[in-house]
Parts: structure tokens; C-alpha cells; sequence
């Protein structure tokens, strides 16, 4: 659902423009780049966005990937997948691995979106007023009530940025390590409501769940745990974010203050 | 309450405000351990806040829900199974109701010690390719104020959020591809992290470094092998000191009072041939202690002089308050690899004594200073020379216990265990196994395994209790009159500290190569140990 939304919403626009350039550049789009953008948009878009702009899946839609420097690298990102993360291994044959990759090639090319804002007013806006160390770490250093923003400049394309501070409901983001794997969740920051049996009542972000039990970091970034027996209410949010808004708080101007910012973190991911 | 806990005066975010249940079933209530917590870590038994439990090294617990009484009642609570294959030998931290392991690296993950479930995990892709002698194994944490360190495979200290796991810095300990990596737990000193370094099969020049907890940036580094203007230098025969090894891959202990940090260091490189490294070979399996704040050292005692059978001396030192012939000593003990246990005074690093804990081959015994008098035969040779204790040694890396209260050392131990030690030519190349030989098992012997208990002052035998197979296990003692260990066989079991005899055990179907801990999980007593790949947790009915 997320990902239609993804697709007909925000990605609209997105689409639209590439499709412009894609028209445009329709005779020199060779053959075998037709047949990787088609195979592109079956197995990647889903998670990449149409436009390699990012979704579940970080951005394509760059000029040099950080960990797909050569085209070896990448075609074996794609044959592989990443492994203790959601991205999957292909069971495409070799020849056609070859036509994606030169398509993630192609998306990368494409100039790049100029980002109007400012980047230290909306370092500051973040530290400051938008309040949102209370709820995301960069460099470990904050609350993680919401994701890492270490690198979210390479994860998210600044469309993608712009949706998250306007409409935080518009796609809850999976975790991107291991985590989900790992914990055997298929989301994150899913908003949890719950009263225990002595009618003291908790909300958060799950943090994990089983049959018996359920954890949730609260506000505060306190993990707690209870054994579902202990509890006579449990309220499951989905598609709701502890993450307000930020369309009436913030002008235009601040909006992009904060995208430049946010699409400045480009993290550690090369260091990995 | 720790003051420093995370702020109830917590600014509502913006344009956003819910009221939020401020106490109940909260884990990690006191998330942030400072160094005075540390410090003072057995006045908390309810939390296991550094490798060894306690800056002295006794993995002993005062807690005494589970005892003599009603051990046998013993079940277990929650296991938790990592989803990498491989073994796990973490030694783990508790702090509240959270428990903190490392798995097959690159792998930290914090448990629910309620329900076992995992709260967070950090994880990044296993480095490919790093040279080390017996896989790639982590021993555990050190958390400091509010953040976990680990050290990767691939020789880097990590700093992670201890609230969510998330990655605050790293930075790189040494170039593993010249064949350095890292296993060890680090210790927290004040506000510095102490980091062992592995790769004695591979000619690195070991060290001891310390860094700044909060920056990541280095502030010493104690070369084991010394360079040119040390006193110590030229105990290794020519440039035979550059790939001279003396790694420091098990935690060492720390005595606040005198500022002392207390470390074993391992075998000089290579292994086995010693023509190669002519000379004493300092600080080759030594005890070392050193100043913490400076990186400068105080005094060392070398207890195989020239080992040529990786007879490393990297087990916990374990720090002792006792009367030794009437009069109040300050003490650190250590059962070594070699098959001597040893007693020094820790000021000054006088030696006390030293005895043999096993039946030994190699040495006549030690002289007045503890060097020991080396016995016919007792060198690796071409064809092969047959010594006692063979090459896992007389005891190895996991931990002893120390119960203070009846004055017994406990340490897993091996017997009837020799090797014919053999040696070669061998030239250094980076990152490229330099062992100059290596070792056969003798055709036909059974080497068994024996949990002994030594007066801790004289190491004189007070009972023992055999078990089959290699000593693996570490050894928790607690105030209930128990200790729990467990072996290769995949037996944890506890044992009467007083009598040894066995009263209770589970199988865990793994083998068992850790050290077991104890702690309060909301208010109940949970025993934990690593057995094959996962985390078995225990706790009365
Ligand atoms: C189910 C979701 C999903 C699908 C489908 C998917 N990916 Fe991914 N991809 C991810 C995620 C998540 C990551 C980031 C993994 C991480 O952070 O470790 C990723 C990472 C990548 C990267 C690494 C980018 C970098 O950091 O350098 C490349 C390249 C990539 N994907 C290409 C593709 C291609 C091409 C396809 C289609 C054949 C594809 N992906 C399909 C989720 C997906
Ligand atoms: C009350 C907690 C809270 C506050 C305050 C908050 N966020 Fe968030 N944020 C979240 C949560 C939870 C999510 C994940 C669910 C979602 O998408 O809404 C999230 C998601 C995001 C994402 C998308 C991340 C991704 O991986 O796709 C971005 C970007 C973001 N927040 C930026 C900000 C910025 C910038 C601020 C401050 C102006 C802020 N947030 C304030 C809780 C918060």
C-alpha cells in the first residue's frame, strides 16, 4: 500500500520529469537500455522508487554508488543481494543482471536535482526548534524513536526528504541493517499503544514481537517489555508516525533548509 | 538511581504531546554506567557490568537466590539462538534488565532478559579474508557512561549507542591485513578503553592501547615487544623484534586504589622455532602492569622466558586481598598455560610463589625469582619432542573464579595432555601464518578435562572434579555456595565451591567455550552461559 502511494503519489512528479527526459532521448534509448529499464522497474522500483530515487532501498539515481564503484561491484550487489539486509539476491540470468545494471547506470547520469535550501540553518533547525534529536541519532549521538539519519542523503532521494517532514504518515521506512532479518519483523516504528492489567498505559515504536510478548521504546527512549497476558489493551497504529508534521511549523524556506540538510548526510556508509 | 539517567525533564517534541507512563517495566532503567559504577560494581550484583564482573577479575557474584539448596530445581529460563552459524564465546554484560552479546562478528545484540527477546541489534558484513589462527570469535563488551565498545575481527573499536545500538565512531586499532585482528572484550578505566590486540601466528609486534571514550582517539599505545631504547630491548635476537608478537587478546583487571592495570601478553612470533628469535623475548608471555592513564609500565614478570610451545600468558589476572604467612598482602594470582600457578605481590610485582597445578614436563621447577629451570628435552625439535601440557596448554583464555569468602581459586584445567612439538624454517610475510612448526597429538592419549579448586595463596589442591574431554569453560562462583562451568561436551553444570561435588546439570546440546555470569532479571537470579550458537539463561522455577 505503502509503495503504491510511492508510486501514484509522490513519485508522480518524479516520474513525470524522467519520463519528459525519457521522451526526449527516446531514439537514443538503445534497445537493451529499454530492456533494462523494463526489468528495473519488475524487480528494483518496488523498493529503488521508478526513478531510482529511494524507498525501502536507498538511491540509485547517483552518479557513483558507495558501494557499487564498478560496474563488477554492482552486478554483484545485484547477483547477491546484501546479505543480513532487505536487499535481495536476483534470480535473473547473468545477460539480463547486465542490462539492470547498465539501466542503475543510466539513472545515475541524469543531472541531479538542484536542492534550494541551506544547509547550516537547517543543521540548526534540526538541533534547535524541529526538536528532532528527541527522536533520531546521527552518528549514534540523539534517540532512536525514529530512524538513523547518518546517511539518509544517500538513502533517500530530497523528494523523498521533503515527504518525510510533510506527510511522515506517507511511508513508515523500514529499518535498513540486518534488523528486520535479524528480528524477524516486517516493519519498524510501527506505533503501539497499550494499558497493562494495573491500568498503567504506554506509547511508542515497536522495537520487537512475538506471540507472548512485545517491546517498545517509549518517548523517553526507554525500552520496555511485557508479556501480552499483563496487558488489557494493545492498539497497533499502522500507517501512524509519533512524527508530527512539519508543514505548519516550518516555512517553505525552512522546509528546505532542512532537506539541504538532510540530503547533506551522506554518513559512513563508504567507510563499511 | 543513577543520577545521570535519561532526563524526565525531556522537552515534549515539538507541535507533539503525549503523556507518556513514567515507571513500569522499564529495561535499562539506569542506562548510563559511569566509571564510579564500575568501580564499585559488586555493591550492584544484579548487573555483570565488565567482562570479569568486577575490575579484580573474580567472577564471583554475592548473589545467592539459587544455592546449595535448591539448585537442583534449576531450569532453564529462555535460549536465545544467534541466526549466523558458528560458535558463540561471548562473555556478556548485564545492565538493569538488558543483557549485551556479541555474536559471530560483526554481530552486538541487546536481549530482554525477561522474555530473551533481542531489543536492537547492530550489525555491519563480516570482513573478508582476515588472517588469525582460530576464527573469527569475539568475547564480549565494555560499556562506559552511555555507550557499548566492541572491537571487530577486523581490528576496529566501535563506539554504539547503548540505547539503541547505533553506531556513534569507529576507528581502526591496527591494518588486519598485516595480520592483526581483535577477540577480546576491552576493559573501561575511567575514561579511556583498554584494547587488546590478536595475530601471534602471524609476526605482529602486539601492543596494549587505550583510547578516549569519548572521541575514539587514541591516548597511548604500550609496545610488548620494545624498540630501541626500551631496557628491554634486545631480548630478541637482531631485527627479530619487529614481527616478535606478544599479542594481548584476553581482558585484563585493574586495581583502582593503585592505579594499576593488570594484562597477560602471548607468545612471541614464531611459534615454535625459537633459533629465530634468540633471547628472552620480552614481553613474551609476561604478566604486565601498567599505568592506566600513561600507557607507562610499572613492573612485568616474564613466566616462560623464550616459550617456544605458545604457552601465552593471556589469562585473567585475578586480584587478591590475603594473608600470605601472617601477613596482609596485596596479590595477583594467575593458573598459566604453562602449568604453574603463580603468586606475586601486585605493587610491586615481587614474586610470592609458583607451583606446578598439573603434571608438567618442561620445567624442574622455578628458581628463587620464578624463572623457571628448564628440563632436558623440553624444546621443540625437527622430529618432534613429546612436552607436558601440549599446545592448548595447562588452562587458556577462559576465566577462573575467585570466591574470597573461603579463600579458592577455581580454574578449569587439562592432564594427560602432551604434544610432540616440532619446528621448521619460516620467513615473515605480512599477514601470512609465521609459526615455525607446530604440534601432533600423541597416538592413543585421552586428555581430560578437571575443574580444580586451589588455596588461593599456595595453590595447593582443594578438591577436583574430572570430566572428559578440553577444558573450554569459564567458572562463575557466587555466595551460594556454587560455582557454574560448563564443558566441550556441552554440560553446564554447578558444582558444590566447597566439596565439588556436582548437583546439577543441563545439557545444552552445543559445546561450551565461554564464561558464564549471574544477575538479577527483574528481581530474580538468572545464571548465562554461551553454548554452541546461542545464549542459554537459567532460573529457578
Ligand atoms: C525488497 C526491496 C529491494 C529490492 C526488490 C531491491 N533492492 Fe536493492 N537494496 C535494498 C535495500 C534495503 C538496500 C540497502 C541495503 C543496506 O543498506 O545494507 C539495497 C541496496 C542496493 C544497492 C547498493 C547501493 C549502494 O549503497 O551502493 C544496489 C546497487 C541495489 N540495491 C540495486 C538493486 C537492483 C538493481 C535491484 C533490482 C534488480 C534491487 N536493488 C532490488 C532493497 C531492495
Ligand atoms: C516524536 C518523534 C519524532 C520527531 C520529533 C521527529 N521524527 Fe522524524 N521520524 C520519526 C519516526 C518514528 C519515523 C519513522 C516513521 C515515519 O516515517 O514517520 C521518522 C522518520 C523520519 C524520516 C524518514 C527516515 C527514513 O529512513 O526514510 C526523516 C527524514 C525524518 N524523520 C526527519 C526528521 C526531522 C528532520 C525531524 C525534525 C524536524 C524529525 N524527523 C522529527 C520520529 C520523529
Amino acid at each position: 500500500m505503502l509503495i503504491v502511494l510511492l508510486q501514484s503519489g509522490v513519485a508522480v512528479c518524479h516520474g513525470k520529469s524522467s519520463d519528459e527526459r525519457e521522451q526526449s532521448g527516446a531514439a537514443a534509448l538503445s534497445a537493451s537500455l529499454q530492456e533494462g529499464q523494463t526489468l528495473y522497474l519488475a524487480h528494483c522500483s518496488a523498493c529503488h522508487g521508478p526513478g531510482g530515487e529511494g524507498g525501502k532501498g536507498p538511491t540509485l539515481a547517483l552518479p557513483s554508488l558507495p558501494r557499487a564503484g564498478t560496474d563488477e561491484q554492482l552486478r554483484r550487489i545485484i547477483r547477491g543481494g546484501i546479505s543480513g539486509s532487505g536487499m535481495p539476491r536476483s534470480e535473473l540470468s547473468s545477460e539480463k543482471i547486465a542490462r539492470v545494471a547498465d539501466w542503475v547506470r543510466h539513472l545515475g547520469t541524469r543531472p541531479v536535482e538542484k536542492i534550494p535550501g541551506d544547509i547550516s540553518s537547517g543543521r540548526k533547525l534540526y538541533q534547535g526548534r524541529g526538536g528532532c534529536v528527541q527522536c533520531h541519532t546521527i552518528d549514534g549521538i540523539g534517540k532512536a524513536i525514529g530512524p538513523d539519519l547518518t546517511d539518509i542523503g544517500l538513502r533517500r532521494s530530497p523528494d523523498y526528504l521533503r515527504m518525510a517532514l510533510l506527510e511522515p504518515e506517507a511511508d513508515i521506512p523500514q529499518t535498513y541493517s540486518g534488523y528486520n532479518r535479524y528480528l524477524s519483523l516486517r516493519e519498524n516504528f510501527l506505533q503501539v499503544r497499550l494499558v497493562t492489567q494495573d491500568g498503567r498505559s504506554f506509547f511508542g515504536v515497536r522495537v520487537n514481537e512475538d506471540t507472548f510478548s512485545i517491546q517498545i521504546r517509549d518517548l523517553e527512549n526507554q525500552i520496555h517489555s511485557f508479556y501480552k497476558a499483563e496487558l488489557t489493551e494493545l492498539h497497533k497504529d499502522r500507517g501512524k508516525s509519533p512524527m508530527p508534521s512539519y508543514r505548519d511549523a516550518f516555512t517553505a524556506n525552512e522546509i528546505d533548509d532542512l532537506v539541504a540538510f538532510l540530503h547533506s548526510l551522506i554518513g559512513r556508509r563508504t567507510s563499511r | 538511581m543513577n543520577p545521570c539517567t535519561f532526563s524526565r525533564s525531556l522537552p515534549v517534541p515539538l507541535l507533539f504531546a503525549i503523556s507518556v507512563a513514567a515507571v513500569g517495566d522499564i529495561l535499562a532503567s539506569e542506562p548510563e554506567v559511569s566509571y564510579e559504577r564500575i568501580r564499585s560494581s559488586n555493591t550492584e550484583p544484579g548487573n555483570w557490568l565488565t567482562y570479569s564482573g568486577q575490575y579484580n577479575g573474580h567472577r564471583h557474584s554475592s548473589l545467592s537466590q539459587i544455592n546449595t539448596g535448591n539448585v537442583f530445581q534449576l531450569k532453564p529460563a529462555w535460549v536465545y539462538q544467534s541466526r549466523e552459524a558458528g560458535k558463540i564465546e561471548t562473555s556478556p554484560l548485564v545492565i538493569g534488565d538488558v543483557m549485551y552479546i556479541t555474536e559471530k562478528p560483526h554481530i552486538v545484540t541487546a536481549l530482554d532478559t525477561r522474555t530473551g527477546r533481542p531489543l536492537w541489534c547492530y550489525r555491519r558484513p563480516p570482513a573478508e579474508g582476515v588472517p588469525a589462527c582460530c576464527g573469527p570469535v569475539n568475547r564480549g563488551l565494555a560499556v562506559l557512561e552511555d555507550a557499548l565498545y566492541h572491537l571487530t575481527f577486523d581490528a576496529k573499536l566501535l563506539a554504539l549507542d547503548l540505547q539503541s545500538g547505533r553506531l556513534r565512531w569507529e576507528v581502526s586499532v591496527a591494518d588486519y591485513r598485516d595480520g592483526y585482528s581483535c577477540t577480546v572484550a576491552p576493559l573501561a578505566v575511567k575514561d579511556k578503553i583498554i584494547v587488546g590486540i590478536s595475530g601471534g601466528e602471524f609476526g605482529i609486534r602486539g601492543f596494549l592501547d587505550a583510547y578516549d571514550a569519548r572521541t575514539g582517539e587514541r591516548a597511548w599505545r604500550f609496545y610488548t615487544v620494545p624498540g630501541p631504547g626500551d631496557p628491554a630491548f634486545g631480548t630478541y635476537e637482531g631485527d627479530s623484534w619487529m614481527t616478535g608478537g606478544a599479542p594481548t587478546w584476553v581482558t585484563g583487571t585493574f586495581d583502582p586504589e593503585l592505579n594499576m592495570l593488570y594484562w597477560g601478553t602471548g607468545n612471541p612470533s614464531p611459534d615454535y622455532n625459537g633459533d629465530l628469535r634468540k633471547g628472552d623475548n620480552l614481553y613474551s608471555c609476561s604478566l604486565l602492569a601498567l599505568d592506566p592513564d600513561t600507557g607507562k609500565l610499572r613492573w612485568h614478570f616474564q613466566h616462560t622466558p623464550h616459550d617456544t610451545r605458545d604457552w601465552a600468558s593471556c589469562q585473567v589476572p585475578v586480584l587478591v586481598d590475603a594473608q600470605v604467612d601472617g601477613v596482609p598482602r596485596k596479590l595477583v594470582v594467575q593458573a598459566n598455560r604453562n602449568g604453574f600457578y603463580y603468586v606475586h605481590d601486585r605493587v610491586t610485582g615481587a614474586f610470592v610463589r609458583g607451583v606446578p597445578f598439573i603434571p608438567q614436563t618442561w620445567a624442574k621447577g622455578l628458581d628463587a625469582a620464578g624463572r623457571p629451570i628448564p628440563a632436558p628435552h623440553s624444546e621443540p625439535t625437527p622430529e618432534g619432542n613429546l612436552i607436558y601440557p601440549g599446545l592448548s596448554g595447562a588452562t587458556n583464555w577462559f576465566s577462573p573464579s575467585y570466591d574470597a569468602a573461603n579463600g579458592l581459586f577455581y580454574v578449569q584445567a587439562q592432564e594427560e595432555y602432551g604434544m610432540y612439538y616440532y619446528k621448521m624454517e619460516a620467513a615473515y610475510s605480512p599477514g601470512r601464518n609465521f609459526e615455525a612448526g607446530g604440534t601432533r597429538p600423541v597416538a592413543g592419549e585421552e586428555p581430560f578435562t578437571i575443574v580444580k579448586a586451589l588455596d588461593v595463596t599456595t595453590g595447593t589442591l582443594r578438591w577436583q572434579f574430572r570430566m572428559e574431554g578440553e577444558a573450554r569453560g569459564g567458572i562463575v562462583s557466587t555466595a551460594g555456595g556454587l560455582l557454574f562451568t560448563g564443558n566441550a561436551e556441552g554440560a553446564f553444570f554447578a558444582l558444590d565451591a566447597v566439596t565439588g561435588k556436582p548437583l546439577w546439570h543441563f545439557q545444552t546440546g552445543g559445546q561450551i567455550w565461554a564464561n558464564p555470569i549471574t544477575y538479577l532479571s527483574g528481581g530474580k537470579q538468572q545464571v548465562a552461559i554461551a553454548a554452541g550458537q546461542g545464549i542459554f539463561v537459567f532460573e529457578l522455577p
